[in-house]
Order: structure tokens, then sequence, then C-alpha cells
């Protein structure tokens, strides 16, 4: 199986093709529904005035996410008291939600992709294009499993967005992913839909 | 004296969202030999069972999205319903601080997270029936927001799929719903359908009917004949586990029949991830036994 070490690079991204298991290793950002409507409304299409650390996590961000990976996912976290956290449960969250966000933001920070489930759509298919960059998918749902693979716990940006919504830095080993877009404008989810279309069509048109 | 029941309850929705029935990982099992040696759809399943184990090994949650915790309570006369409900509230949010659940209570209008499960008096989602006999049951679901965000409900006739207020048109609606969640409400999934009531009963019976095990068809022999057929007509479509393509797009379908306005003619799925947590714990004077 391919192991892929972040932060990577174009050429390894365009090797990238459907259907490719992958394991990642390095350092990762989760974020998910706030942080993609915070990071486009702030920093990208600036209709919202930097407010508190905004800009300081931003600074942050911008070198943490260059070459790197966003993971769609809301984590279960211990030791919140103690800021000793630790991932408890980090399956992918549903990545479809920032289809109105992700090509911007892939392009703005230099993403090499994104990690979710249940794919996206054609605007971030185009975003991967014109990075390049891909999007791995995990299995939904294997929550123990993927916590396993997150090694530490490195620190965590806006954490008043809540416990899911936060922006945690992790360090990852071996984390088990699918190549499900690639860079070159194939996308697995866009040929399973058309394919399943067309099965409904012929139900459809079956009498009772 | 009605007993403080919180300490059974925490132990109930730890066991909710670290132990998958057995009915449901049994059909997961057998679920990894239909998909093809080596395919994504096979490699998926085999992660899940894994992840399976090792949650209830660990007794952490098997999935992050410890969804909205869905309570029914069948309580026998004299139970005060007031007290089981501050239980199982304090119960919630002492599960929170041990990672047996995630923080998921949100307010929708401040975008605040309340950081313990419980928002108003609508969070977690609790309810209650007075039943005969001395047992109180206490059933648990956790629904998680993947699966809860492709669920729909139709209203017949529906031009757009040619479906009329039949089980004809049922069938069809039920068809395209699975075929427009693609893999996203994390396939394998089961299916809830409610046919008939107003939009609130609708969407809550197609919830319940997900409460019986897997397998258990329908008393009306025309509505299991439809559940089988719906299970096996969506398994053609080729989403396969999480979307990998496959021949395992749906575990099992139950169906409600209910009553509708002369009006009306709702048809309310609800699709439920493979992480199909539910449990449920009954209480009968000192004994205290989980399913």
């Amino acid at each position: 199986m391919k192991e892929i070490t972040l932060p990577v690079s174009d050429e390894t991204i365009r090797a990238l093709v459907v259907g490719e298991p992958v394991l990642l290793s390095g350092i990762m950002i989760t974020g998910r529904d706030a942080a993609h409507k915070w990071m486009i409304d702030t920093f990208i299409r600036k209709t919202r005035a930097p407010q508190g650390d905004d800009e300081q996590v931003y600074a942050e961000l911008k070198k943490l996410l260059n070459g790197a990976l966003i993971y769609h996912c809301g984590p279960v976290v211990s030791g919140l008291d103690t800021k000793q956290y630790k991932f408890v449960a980090a399956g992918p969250t549903t990545s479809i939600r920032e289809e109105p966000y992700q090509a911007e933001v892939m392009k703005h920070f230099n993403l090499k992709g994104v990690i979710g489930k249940g794919g996206m759509g054609p605007k971030t298919l185009k975003g991967c294009q014109e990075t390049p960059a891909v999007y791995f998918h995990a299995i939904g749902g294997a929550a123990s499993y993927i916590a396993q693979s997150v090694k530490k716990v490195l620190g965590v940006y806006k954490l008043e967005f809540g416990v899911p919504e936060a922006m945690w830095v992790i360090e990852v080993k071996n984390f088990p992913v699918v190549v499900t877009m690639d860079s070159h404008g194939n996308s697995q989810h866009k040929a399973i839909n058309d394919n399943s279309q067309t099965v409904l069509n012929d139900l459809l048109a079956q009498p009772y | 004296m009605q007993p403080d029941l919180t300490e059974k309850i925490l132990e109930l929705i730890r066991r909710t969202a670290t132990n998958l029935p057995a009915d449901v990982e049994e059909r997961l099992r057998a679920s990894v030999e239909k998909e093809a040696p080596g395919s994504a759809a096979r490699g998926a399943l085999e992660t899940v069972l894994k992840n399976i184990e090792l949650a209830r090994a660990e007794s952490t949650p098997i999935c992050q999205d410890t969804g909205t915790p869905i309570f029914y309570v069948h309580y026998p006369e004299g139970w005060i319903t007031r007290k089981l409900k501050e239980q199982i509230r304090a119960a919630l949010a002492e599960a929170t601080q041990c990672s047996y659940m995630r923080p998921n209570a949100v307010d929708a209008v401040y975008d605040k997270n309340s950081g313990n499960n419980l928002g108003g008096e609508d969070f977690p989602s609790v309810h209650f029936d007075e039943v005969e006999g001395e047992t109180l049951t206490i059933e648990l679901m956790l629904k998680g927001g993947g699966c809860e965000n492709v669920g729909a409900q139709y209203s017949l006739p529906d031009n757009r799929l040619g479906a009329g207020r039949d089980l004809a048109g049922v069938r069809k609606v039920v068809l395209d719903a699975v075929q427009r969640a693609q893999g996203q409400g994390c396939a394998p999934g089961i299916l809830g359908v409610a046919i008939g009531g107003d939009r609130g009963s609708s969407y809550y019976g197609s919830k319940e009917v997900l409460f019986d095990k897997l397998g258990t068809r329908n008393a009306d022999p025309k509505l299991a004949a439809l559940e089988e057929r719906l299970t096996s007509e969506a398994n053609t479509l080729g989403i396969g586990p999480m979307g990998f393509g496959g021949s395992t797009t749906v575990i099992d379908t139950k169906i409600k029949g209910m009553h509708r306005l002369p009006a009306s003619f709702f048809v309310s799925v609800s699709y439920m991830c493979w992480a199909y947590r539910r449990r449920k714990m009954t209480v009968n004077g000192e004994t205290v036994a989980y399913d």
C-alpha cells in the first residue's frame, strides 16, 4: 500500500488515482462546518472583520496547512479539563457540507487535499485539478479504529466553536484512506451516483 | 419511593455508544462475504468490524458522532416521569464527561455548543409511555447526523418520480431516497419507513420501527413483502458500503403503516447508518437488566 508523509509534494498528489488505498502519516488539522465558514468569511471572501485571536490563528494555519491536509472530523476528545488532550473516537464526518467552501480553502492555503466521507461535488473536483489536491475517503463510523492512528494532539484552535467544530492539530501514523477523487478530474462518487441513477430509472419503470 | 436510576442509565448510555448490538454485527459480518476480495467495499466492512471489536474492548464510542440521544421510556403506573427525565439528563451529562458521548447539543440560533449534551426540553429526545405491569423499560437509540441528514419525507403524489398514493408509489420514493443518500449516510444502512401520519408523527414513526430487531417483519403480509422487496431492490443500486460500490447498500427495511388525513399522504424515510446503536434496560424492583 502506498504511504504518504505530510507535507506532501504536488508530484506525489498528481500520481494518485481514484481507487488507490493510502496510509497517511504526519501533521494535519481537523476542520468542518464552523471552521470552513470562519476561514472563508474572515480571510478569503473577507465579509467579516477579524476578531479576537483570528489574525494570530490565521498566521499559524497558513504555515500548518501549506502542503498538508484538512480532516473533516468532529472528534470525541478526553482530557478537556486538564488539557492533556487525547482523541478517543475520530471518524470522518460527511464532507459535502463543505462543498460551497472547499475549493477556495484548498487554493488559499495550498492544501493538498481533504479527508472525509461521502465524497464532494463538481466545485471541489475542479479545485482538486487546479490546486492540485485529492479527496481521501476514510471509513465512516470507524471512529475508535481511526483514533488509534492519531498518535498525538499537538494543539487546538477555536475551541470556542465547541469540541466537534474546533480545529485540532494532530499527528497521525498510518491513517488508512482511499483516494475517491483525484487531481485528474476523476470522481468515484460521480461514477457510482450516475450508475445507480440508471438502475433506479429501470426500477421505477417496473410495474408493482 | 422511586429509585434513583442515574448510574444505571449511565451504564445504558455506555453500552449503547460502545457496544453494537449482536444482530447488527452478525449482518455486517455476513455482508463481508458478499463483497469481492480486495475491493474497497470489502475493505470498508473489514475496518468496520475491527472498529466494532475495538470499541467494545476499550469502551470507546463506536462512532465519534454519538448522535441524537433518543430515549423511549415505558413506565408502569406510579412512576414519576419528571424524576426519570431528570435522571436521564444527569446520566447524559455524566456520560459526556466520561467521553462515552461527544458534546452534541448546539444552540441553532446562537451557534453555541452546551458542552454537556443538554439543550432545552428537546435535547435529548425523551418519550414517555405508560404501560401495564411492573416492569420499567428504557430504550435508547443514538442516531448520528450523517444518516439523519439523508432522511427524506415525500408528499404523494410525487410527479417527478411518478409516485402515486399507494404502495407502488411508496416503493418508488423509498428507492429514490436510497439513491439520493448514496454512501453519505454511512452505508450499509437500515431503512425505517412510515406511511401516513402528519409531517411530525410520520418522521417519529419512521424512527420508532428502528427499535425492533433486524429481520422483524411487519405483521401485515403486504407490508412485510414490501420490506423484503425494498431491501433487495436497494441492493441492486450498486452503491455499496461507504458508497464505494458493491452489493450491500441496505441491510434491512422496516415499515410502519399509520393513519393520515384525507388530503395528506406522507412517506417518511429514516436512514440509519451501519453504526446502528440501540439498547435497552429493564427495571423490576431491585433488579436492573440490560439486553
